[in-house]
Order: structure tokens, then sequence, then C-alpha cells
């Protein structure tokens, strides 16, 4: 399906530099409606990419419009964008909902509209109840909660959420989670940057990884993991009869590894053609060779992907 | 989604530029800033800067009256108001007041929320320069108008009653007051673009004022660069500045008060302009 450029976030040969030091370097990307989410090591670049996009910091060289606005026009920009950053620092002295509040007035939003959207954003993150208490009180997650609050309150189309999920507990990272979910099916853009790598292949429609300032891959995680042709998918097939099956298997070229699991009930397949494989598997269920009880990949997640191309997993 | 910003936008999209929003957007930047400049941990030094010419006055107040010359008064305000309020509390205070406008945003790691709001970078520096300018004003109006009256009234007060009600006094006290609003209009706009460039601006603000303090030695083309010296043109008594002073001609109200402006104004747009291409970056800050 086919976007049209004002409904994309889009980077044009993007590099920035912070003096000699490398942010990140000639970055090409059109990012669609859904959740994308920005992975790689501390020090990657994330946050450098998520500044550009949101005009706190300059590129050096290139260009960068989200919905066709050029990011430093923040009169336009903010009346689509909501940005959840990582600085854990608030204007002092104030109570959640003041905070929300205030920043929706600077927007330009009349009293009595300002507050009722503070009040739909403060519901939105379960803060109603601690809304007039001061900010300075808040909990490590109740400030990571205002934080969203406020980049949401004014309704944005696109949200850019700085490790959005830092310092929650399980509970509310999955109600959170649950919030993003919600409003990327109702058409917004949500790019999140994110360490935990199981709750990025939870929510995330498609991933781009970044290190030392270059994107290493981007897209769907599957599609990334099938194009790692370097890197044969590794298949967990559990079967009453898994030498057989390894000796069935193992007379294919794109097969390169067949190793029984520990528990000799299941056997690690290692293949370059997974498509390739699954048809073999069909064919020798259909001839009643063997009973399959189950077929799951092993290393096509984001974890797998991320150790594959970045290296460690964090 | 952001319907009401989006009516107003469109609605000034007729017009060339869409001044009902910016005004708008100034009146809510005021008014959040206004609350942190009177009501802050950082406004407990700005109270404390406006009493400090107060405490001498009040001391004063208990000396008796046969001691005291009515007639020295207005003399003594003028070298009260030109050493320590004027050079000194407003200078200092406005100092305080306006560098924090951008660079305690900055050190509170709190400017960001700003820039991420749908507001033109202009206007924040008006909303912001509007908010400091409001509360230097406010106070230190007040410590000009209070350390006169304190002056004045404790020993003789029928006759500072009848100087100010009949005599040259409510015109003197005018004068000083519209003087000082000058000068958190002047220094204001200065330290906000000094606090915008940069980091530690204490330096910088103690080399202005020793200029300004300086100011009396310079040459009468030197003297003219710089705030003091049309603000001292307007002050109802002049002070003798010294044997050593280089006398100058006092420039004229009607060229000091539009100088002043158009200054403040050249400063102001420098400062938005500095601001439109900031970037925030407060680990090296």
């Amino acid at each position: 399906m086919t976007v049209a450029g004002d409904q994309l976030i889009i980077f044009d040969n993007v590099s920035k530099f912070y003096g000699e030091i490398l942010g990140v370097n000639r970055v090409n990307l059109q990012i669609a409606p859904g959740i994308t989410s920005l992975v790689g090591p501390n020090g990657a670049g994330k946050s450098t990419l998520m500044n550009l996009m949101t005009g706190l910091l300059r590129p050096t060289r290139g260009k960068i419009s989200l919905l066709g606005i050029p990011t430093d026009q923040p009169e336009k920009l903010f009346r689509k964008v909501g940005y959840c950053t990582q600085f854990d620092s608030f204007p002092r002295g104030l109570t959640g909902r003041e905070f929300i509040t205030s920043f929706l007035l600077i927007h330009g939003y009349e009293r009595k509209r300002a507050d009722d959207l503070a009040h739909l954003a403060l519901e939105h993150v379960n803060l109603v109840d601690a809304a007039d208490r001061k900010v300075a009180a808040y909990s490590k997650g109740m400030r990571q909660r205002i934080r969203l609050a406020q980049a949401i309150a004014h309704e944005p189309v696109v949200l850019i959420l700085d490790e959005p999920l830092n310092g929650l507990d399980p509970m509310v990272r999955a109600e959170t989670i649950a919030l993003f979910r919600k409003l990327a099916a109702e058409g917004l853009h949500l790019i999140i940057s994110s360490h935990i790598l199981h709750e990025v292949d939870m929510m995330s429609d498609r991933v781009v990884l970044v290190n030392n300032g270059y994107i290493v891959a981007e897209g769907n995680i599957h599609g990334v993991r099938d194009e790692m042709e370097e890197h044969p998918m590794q298949i967990l097939i559990r079967c009453d009869q898994p030498a057989k099956l390894a000796a069935y298997v193992f007379a294919q070229n794109h097969v390169v590894e067949a190793k029984l699991h520990d528990d000799r009930r299941g056997l690690f397949v290692r293949t370059r053609d997974a498509d390739g494989f699954y048809l073999l598997l069909n064919r020798a269920i259909a001839d009643g060779e063997i009973n399959v009880e189950s077929v799951a990949p092993v290393d096509d997640d984001m974890s797998a992907v991320y150790q594959y191309l970045i290296g460690t997993t964090e | 989604m952001n319907s009401a910003i989006d009516a107003i936008a469109n609605k000034n999209n007729q017009s060339p530029l869409p001044w009902a929003l910016w005004l708008r957007q100034i009146g809510a930047i005021f008014r959040f800033d206004l609350r942190k400049n009177f009501l802050g941990r950082r406004a407990i030094l700005i109270y404390l800067l406006a009493m400090l010419p107060l405490f001498p006055l009040l001391v004063f107040a208990f000396v008796p009256a046969n001691y005291k010359n009515f007639n020295n008064y207005s003399l003594i305000y003028s070298v009260l108001y030109n050493g320590l309020i004027l050079r000194t509390l407003v200078f200092f205070g406005c100092a305080w007041i306006f560098m924090n406008l951008f660079r305690g945003e900055i050190v509170d790691r709190s400017l960001h929320y700003y820039f991420l709001s749908a507001v033109r970078r202009e206007v924040l520096v008006a909303g912001k320069y509007i908010s400091g300018l409001v509360t230097s004003i406010v106070l230190f109006t007040f410590t000009t108008v209070a350390a006169m009256l304190l002056l004045y009234l404790p020993s003789f007060y029928s006759q500072s009653m009848r100087y100010f009600t009949e005599g040259a006094g409510l015109t003197q006290l005018l004068t000083y007051a519209g003087i000082t609003i000058l000068a958190c209009i002047g220094y204001g706009a200065f330290f906000v673009v000094v606090g915008l460039f940069v980091r530690n601006p204490i330096i910088p603000a103690v080399l202005l004022y020793g200029w300004e303090w300086l100011n009396f030695l310079l040459p009468p083309l030197l003297k003219k660069i710089s705030v003091i010296h049309y603000l001292n043109s307007l002050v109802p008594i002049p002070v003798s500045e010294g044997p050593f002073a280089v006398i100058a001609e006092p420039t004229p109200a009607y060229i000091a008060i539009p100088s002043m402006l158009g200054v403040t104004l050249v400063v102001l747009v420098i400062a938005a302009y500095r601001i439109r291409h900031m970037e925030i970056h407060y680990g090296s800050d």
C-alpha cells in the first residue's frame, strides 16, 4: 500500500554532528502510520533521531518533515506532534494537572477546553487521583505517566515517545502498551524507542535498528529477519521421531544444521529457506512419516534480529 | 483534532498574521512565567534585593528631625536612587530576573516543554520578556516610590505632603518611577540576550556593571554606548560625578527615550533570532 508523502515522516539524507562527534549519519527513512520502534544500544542515536524529528536538534545536513511539515516550524508541527522526551524534569512548583493545562494554554487553547483535554489525558494514563498533587512528589512511574499525558493531551496525530515504558511497573506497562495499540489503531503514528526487546516485539508494526549513528535495518521484524541470509533461520519442531526427521530434512540443500533437542523430543533445524522447509515438513506430515506436535521459529523475533545485527542483547 | 487552535489559525489565515492566536499564547506564557517569577524559589532573592534600599531609610527614619534638613532631601534621594536603586538594585535585579527567563529553564531542564508547544519561538520570547518586565517593573517601581516616601514622610510629614501635592515632589516621584521602568525595559532586553548566548551570564553582567560605573570617566562618544547615560540624562536632580568626571551634554528626553526603546527592540530581535535557531543540549549546559 502506498502512503502519501503528507502522511509520512521523512528523513532525507540526514546527518547530525555534535562538533566532531557523530550523532547520526546519512539517515534515509520513510515512516508510515502505525507503531514504529527505534531499537539500538545506548548512544546509538535513537534519541538524536527523535530530537531531530521534533526540532529540538537541527540536522547538520539533510531535511526532515513530518506529515509534510518541516521541523523548523514548531507552530505548525506541534499541532500534529506530541513528544514525550527522556528528560525527567519539570517546571517547578506545579501539580500534574497544572503542568498539562499550562502547556495546553501555551498551545493556544481556551481555559475550558484546556481543562477538559488535560482531564482526558490524565484519565488515559490513570493519574486522575494524583492530578492535584505536586509533580515533585510523584514517583518515577508517575512522572513518566504525567509526561506521557502531557505529550498526548493536545491529541496529536504523531506521537514520539523516548523510552516511554521506563520506570513503569508491569501492570502499568501492559496498560500503556494497550494504550499505544489503541492509538495506533486510530491511525496515529507512534515512534517509540525502547530497550525492552520483547515489548518491542509485542507492540511494533515495524522496527528501525540503529547502531553507531547508522540505520542498520528497518521494516517489519519478520521481513528484516528474512533478509538476513547470512543467519539461517532456526526452527524447533516438536515431534515423536526427531532423529528420523533429522535424516529426512538433512538431505535438503537449504538445511545447514539439524540438532536434536536435549529431551530428544524435538529437533532444531537451521535453514536458509524457511518457506521451503515448511513445505518439506508438510509433505512429511502428509506422508504419515512423523507426528508433529508443534513448529516454532526460534530466532524470528526482535531479540534474535538485534543480536545478529548489533551483536549483544541488552 | 486541535479544532480550537485550528479554528483560530484558519480564521487568522485570512489576515496576514495570526495575531489573535499569538496574543493568546503570549498571555498564557506571561501568566505561567509571572507565577514562577513571583512565587518560585528564585523569587526570594529578588524580594530581598528589592527591599535592600528600604532598610537604610528605615533606620534613617528613626533619626530625630533636628539632625535632618528637609532642603537636602531631593539631593539625598537622587544620590540614593543613582547609586543604590538604579545602578545596583535595578541592574542586578534585572540581571537575575531576565537571565533566568531562559537560562533558568535550561538549568531546570524544562525549556523543551516550551519548544514542544505549537508556539512560534518569537512569541515565546515576547511572552517571557513581558513577564520579566512586569515582574521587574512592579518590584522596582515599588522600591523607587517606597524609598522616596520613606525618606520624606516620617520626619517632615506636613512639609512633605505639601511637597508632593503642591510642589515638585510628585513630578520627581513619577520621573524616577519612569526612569526605573525604562531601565527595566533596557537592561531586561540586554540580559535576555546574554542569558541566551552565554552559559555563565555572571561574567558579562559584571563587565556591563563595570562599564556602567565607569561611564563618568568615558569620553562623550563612548558614554552614549551605555544604558546609564540615557537614564542619567532623565534624572530630575543631577548628581555630581566627582572631580575626574568627563562632562558630557545630557541627551534630551525626546532622543533618550526613543533611542532606548529602539535599541531594546533590536536586542529583542536578536534574542528571537537566537531562540529560533536554538537546540536543546542540556548535557552541555
